[in-house]
């Protein structure tokens, strides 16, 4: 999957203004492989903000963004991040196995397969099923599926714990830890504290 | 990861969507028998008049199924993210976003080219013109599509964007309604229409050539506000 040279990941001199209110400024960060940068900040402080701006949906009204010292725009960054939202970007319409080979045709093959990715967020024996009956927990694992079957080096994650009971929280601090010891690097917000004792964890408070 | 396969992947997924979601299909196609089966009834039995505006009333109800239908095209992938993945993705989006107006044409446009001819028979058309009014047809409704992908990916990120959106498009739309409407007549008449014919080609090749960039970059434009 990634090579263990070390990619990196930088921002520097962020602000975002909305409707005249600095939600954030100068606010700088750098973010090598296998690290994990946590965001926190209570509800409107533009956490979300700052990941859609990162994922470049929106401009940074000031300050830069470098993948592997390159900008945003001149680098492989599409190519190796992935992201997941608020909005899962799973069609309801589809069976699980359907909205995930639609995922690998958008981008890289990743180090595990489809029928491998679905067995490590437990959702083996789901392929056929279709996305709308699923329960909410299962759809946001379903949406993680993708981060383990693409080819990718930095996650993106909003709120990545919404809906997921205990083991599914657990579950996923057991993939993140694997992605990091793996030389990936993750930027997620989430209002629980995430638990993840082998890896390097740098906050950033928005409050 | 190949752009061709992430391009026909596009395609294919959203005729899967169409066919679990049929009302969606059907509901243009009802909108555009409709209003050619009542045109009849309401000018009475008078033939002549009925054969002379047919092409009028075939070319004008296509345009307005069309736009009836423009809406589905990326609502449903704005709404859940899916648009969010396919701008992330490292392929450009606009070859994607084409893959999709393709598919929404294959959805939305082909079945009006099955129905027209049974309809303008109906309508009473000389047998001579519906080969025309089929290739006018041909050009002219994915020149629909494609123009009208502009004006919903201005417009997906509003709330009520439906009335901007007719504003919008509809003025584009005049010139394919213009030359094919005319066509048609011309051949009523037994006149030559190359002319006409080439200029749709044109404007259907200009459409497909540079109609996908402004949609992906109005996307984009679409996205940048959407905070949820």
């Amino acid at each position: 999957m990634q090579t263990p040279s070390t990619h990196s990941f930088e921002g520097a001199g962020l602000s975002c203004i909305r409707d005249d209110r600095v939600l954030f400024e100068q606010l700088a960060f750098t973010l090598v492989s296998g690290q994990v940068l946590l965001l926190e900040g209570k509800n409107g402080s533009g956490k979300t903000s700052l990941l859609r701006i990162l994922c470049g949906f929106r401009e940074a009204d000031a300050g830069t963004i470098r993948w592997c010292n390159d900008a945003i725009k001149d680098s492989r960054f599409y190519a190796e991040m992935a992201y997941v939202g608020h909005l899962d970007g799973i069609k309801k319409e589809l069976t699980v196995l359907e909205n995930l080979k639609m995922a690998l045709a958008l981008s890289d093959s990743g180090h595990y397969s489809i029928d491998e990715a679905l067995t490590k967020v437990h959702l083996t024996g789901y392929d056929d099923v279709l996305v709308q009956t699923l329960s909410a927990g299962q759809k946001r694992r379903l949406s993680l599926a993708r981060l383990l079957m693409t080819g990718n080096v930095l996650w993106i994650l909003d709120e990545p714990f919404t809906s997921l009971d205990k083991q599914g929280i657990a579950l996923i601090e057991t993939l993140m830890s694997e992605h990091c010891a793996n030389g990936g690097m993750i930027v997620l917000t989430s209002h629980h504290d995430i638990d993840l004792p082998e890896v390097d964890v740098q906050r950033i408070n928005l409050s | 990861m190949s752009l061709s396969r992430a391009f026909f992947a596009v395609i294919r997924r959203d005729l899967i969507l169409a066919l679990r979601r049929r009302s969606e299909i059907a509901n243009p196609l009802l909108f555009f028998i409709l209003v050619i089966t009542l045109f009849p009834l309401g000018i009475g039995a008078q033939p002549h008049l009925l054969q002379a505006i047919a092409p009028g009333i075939i070319w004008v109800s296509a345009l307005l199924a069309a736009m009836l239908s423009l809406d589905s095209l990326f609502r449903s992938d704005f709404d859940d993210g899916s648009l969010e993945q396919m701008i992330l993705s490292p392929h450009p989006t606009s070859v994607l976003v084409l893959g999709k107006i393709i598919a929404h044409w294959l959805v939305t446009g082909l079945p009006l080219l099955i129905v027209a001819p049974l309809l303008a028979v109906f309508l009473g058309m000389p047998n001579h013109s519906l080969g025309i009014l089929l290739l006018t047809l041909l050009l002219g409704t994915p020149v629909l599509s494609l123009i009208g992908a502009i004006g919903v990916a201005l417009t997906v990120g509003l709330r009520r964007g439906g009335m901007i959106l007719s504003l919008l498009v509809l003025p584009l739309y005049v010139p394919v309604l213009i030359f094919a409407g005319n066509a048609v007549q011309m051949a009523d008449s037994g006149l030559p229409v190359d002319a006409q014919i080439n200029i749709l080609i044109a404007i259907l090749l200009l459409a497909l050539a540079l109609a996908p960039l402004p949609v992906a970059a109005a996307l984009k434009m679409s996205m940048c506000d959407n905070i949820s």
